[in-house]
């Protein structure tokens, strides 16, 4: 076939145009999604409960992927700095995704539980205040703010729709009890959410005001659970290698 | 008058005035666009360059917080101000060179009017808080939807008017802007799967999730690179560079394999942006390997644009719009020298997450897409109001502060890239990390400063540019009515 054909009738220029473009995309995307060493056999991953998932949306919302990444990478100075390197595993419940691309701030996927609660809030409200050099924004709405939790159970259903095992019924619940143990599992439960949401902000106080439920809350609760679900000690240093 | 009716009646449809054979409005509705977005796209990039320089500038307002309005900068420049320049540009080029008139009237308003309605949703959401949280996706699954109709729209509108082209061979323009039109489709498509909290909920959370989630956004996110800002603006060149250097293309060979060449080698880059994650190795060396590969087309693309110009080298002395294409053609060269560098594991370990990546994206933004688009609308406005430019001194005032302004951010973000990368991998004598993290945010004070005054430059040259086409355009508008008084009867006599 000379090429002539393609120039001169638009149907072929564009069948072989798609065809061409497929093809990256098709090979590199779609084994994702079958390959079971993809994503690491590890225990501990659960889904976020009502209050850290609003912590997402609010995460996601104010672009702090813009300037903090949520991915350690496997090298000694970013395990020394950071923590352990990150598993795919552990982001197997992130809708979207917020590994980030820029470092302009340093790597969030293991803060959990590194600062107290009250640094967390001050550093949001004004991060100079704790860190002079710092060039991050302040955020001090987030404390004034009452969280809007009223589409809590609308947004755990569109989470359940994209695979976030969230139970809405007696037998995902069960499931669920099997899959991440009885107190986790009623965390995971629709029907409970907003209840859940408001005793787990409650009881961890994270804003330092239990009578009132601000953004602050969901977002440090957010924030503190971050790498903290695998136990590192339970596997060897040589079994992750395998998944890569 | 019955005598001047007679003559203009009787002229036939070829050699009428080009503004009543083609669509020439469609045309001027999307330029002027693309420079509005460009002087606010680029101010908003100036404003977010100096909040990292000057964090004050955030004053603590939730709207213009960096993290909200960094999507504004880059949504403003890719789709407002190249978005726009591409709208126009396509629909100018296929019109030419198919000697025909655009398909429908109606429906390409529909994509102008379609398109820049979703940038102003966009804005306000991204300042409101609504994003999906995907780089250079970021619009709600609502604009999503906008944006696919009226995009649908453009590639109908495209096809309809290639088919009815009056010259029996497509030119090689055009093969670039189907490809451009039928790639983002797809990407925008498979990126912005989401499932949304309700109906009436502006929220909604991607379908896929973690690695997959990652993958599909970086396939995405590389490859409106390199259809949206490289095939594109490609055709762009290949209409723009042999008519101002008033030469044929150098080589017609050379953009037949590298056309076919870049469009597949792009789709198995994207996964170089998630070298060392958690991504499997597989996929990563993947696109290493292909990165590597794609040197050569990117390379075939701007020699065969350089090249065009061998025997006319002298209007580089004369012909500040040439300037800015040839100079274009070299950012783009060293650009696709550097990111096929970049991609290796070994330097994107360094690299990634710092601002050297910053600086070759914009070395290529800057240098090679905004480029390009200044020397097509200088080229193109002048004929689509029937007029000269308004003075071709501050074409040349333009092209260098454009220049300085893009020398100076790419060697800032060097400095800032590759100075944190080494200090935050750097150890003292016993093993320990040597610096802090800080202590790398201090350092790059100086540099941002830097970035923040060579964008400064540049946007000094977008206003120029600005002032300059509204200048040739209400020049050319003054001494319209004799024009339109002398034809008006004559359209309704015949």
């Amino acid at each position: 076939m000379k090429h002539e054909s393609v120039e001169t009738n638009a149907g072929l220029l564009i069948i072989l145009t798609l065809a061409v473009i497929s093809v990256g995309g098709l090979v590199e995307i779609v084994p994702l999604f079958y390959i079971n060493d993809t994503i690491e056999e590890v225990e501990g991953v659960r889904p976020y409960t009502p209050l850290e998932q609003r912590g997402r949306d609010l995460y996601v919302r104010e672009g702090c992927y813009t300037c903090h990444s949520q991915m350690v990478r496997p090298f000694r100075d970013e395990m020394l700095r950071y923590g352990h390197y990150s598993l795919a595993a552990e982001s197997q419940f992130d809708h979207p995704f917020q590994w980030g691309s820029k470092r302009t701030g340093p790597d969030l996927a293991r803060v959990g539980g590194k600062y107290s609660n009250e640094w967390q809030v001050q550093h949001l409200i004004n991060p100079k205040s704790l860190v002079p050099e710092s060039i991050m924004p302040g955020y001090p709405w987030l404390a004034t703010t009452p969280l809007d939790y009223s589409d809590i159970e609308q947004r755990m259903i569109a989470l359940r729709r994209v695979g976030v095992p969230y139970s809405i019924n007696q037998e995902e619940f069960d499931a669920n009890v099997e899959r991440f143990g009885e107190e986790t599992a009623v965390m995971l439960d629709i029907n409970r959410a907003e209840d859940n949401l408001i005793r787990q902000a409650q009881e961890g106080n994270f804003d330092g005001d239990r009578s009132f439920i601000s953004e602050m809350d969901a977002m440090v609760a957010y924030l503190q659970v971050l790498g903290t679900m695998v136990d590192f000690n339970q596997y060897s240093e040589g079994y992750f290698a395998e998944f890569r | 008058m019955s005598e001047n009716a007679a003559t203009a009646g009787s002229v036939p449809a070829s050699t009428a005035v080009p503004s009543e054979q083609y669509n020439y409005e469609i045309v001027k509705k999307f330029s002027i666009a693309a420079v509005i977005w460009g002087v606010l796209g680029m101010a908003a990039g100036v404003w977010i360059a100096s909040q990292l320089a000057w964090p004050f500038l955030n004053f603590d307002i939730a709207q213009i917080t960096f993290g909200r309005f960094r999507p504004v900068h880059t949504t403003l420049v890719i789709f407002g101000f190249g978005g726009n320049a591409l709208f126009a540009t396509s629909y100018y080029i296929i019109q030419r060179t198919c000697q025909t008139r655009l398909y429908s009237d109606r429906l390409s308003l529909f994509t102008f009017y379609g398109w820049n309605l979703a940038l102003i949703l966009g804005v306000i959401t991204y300042m409101a808080g609504i994003t999906q949280g995907r780089e250079y996706a970021e619009f709600n699954w609502q604009i999503d939807i906008l944006i696919a109709v009226t995009w649908v729209v453009y590639f109908w509108v495209f096809l309809m008017t290639l088919l009815r082209r009056n010259q029996p061979h497509i030119y090689v323009a055009n093969w670039f802007f189907m490809a451009f039109i039928l790639a983002t489709a797809l990407l925008h498509i498979f990126n912005n799967i989401q499932v949304p909290v309700s109906l009436t909920s502006p929220h909604s959370y991607s379908l896929f999730s973690g690695v997959q989630d990652a993958m599909t956004q970086w396939w995405y996110g590389h490859n409106a690179v390199g259809f949206f800002l490289t095939a594109a603006f490609l055709g762009m060149m290949y209409y723009f560079v042999p008519k101002q250097a008033g030469r044929p293309i150098y080589s017609y060979k050379l953009s037949i394999i590298h056309f076919w060449a870049i469009i597949f080698l792009y789709m198995w880059v994207g996964a170089h942006h998630l070298h060392w994650t958690a991504l499997p190795d597989w996929v990563s060396t993947l696109a290493a390997t292909f990165s590597i590969l794609l040197l050569l087309p990117s390379w075939g693309g701007m020699i065969n644009g350089i090249m065009t110009l061998s025997g006319a080298w002298d209007k580089l002395r004369t012909d500040p719009i040439m300037l800015f294409l040839i100079t274009a053609l070299s950012f783009y060269g060293m650009a696709t020298f550097e990111g096929p560098m970049m991609s290796l594991k070994s330097v994107n370990a360094l690299s990634h997450y710092t601002d050297w990546t910053v600086g070759h994206v914009h070395s290529g933004a800057l240098g090679w897409v905004a480029m390009i688009t200044f020397g097509s609308l200088y080229h193109l406005i002048p004929r689509l109001w029937n007029t000269k430019i308004y003075s071709l001194r501050l074409i040349y005032i333009h092209f260098f502060l454009a220049t300085i302004g893009i020398v100076l951010y790419i060697v800032s973000m060097w400095v800032a890239g590759i100075g944190q990368g080494l200090m935050l991998r750097a150890f003292d004598e016993y093993g320990n990390l040597a610096y802090t993290f800080t202590e790398s945010v201090v350092f790059l004070h100086k540099p941002y400063v830097v970035r923040a005054i060579g964008g400064g430059f540049f946007l000094l040259g977008m206003l120029i540019m600005a002032f300059n086409v509204a200048m040739t355009i209400l020049t050319a508008k003054r001494a319209e009515p004799v024009t339109d008084a002398s034809r008006a009867p004559a359209a309704t006599a015949s």
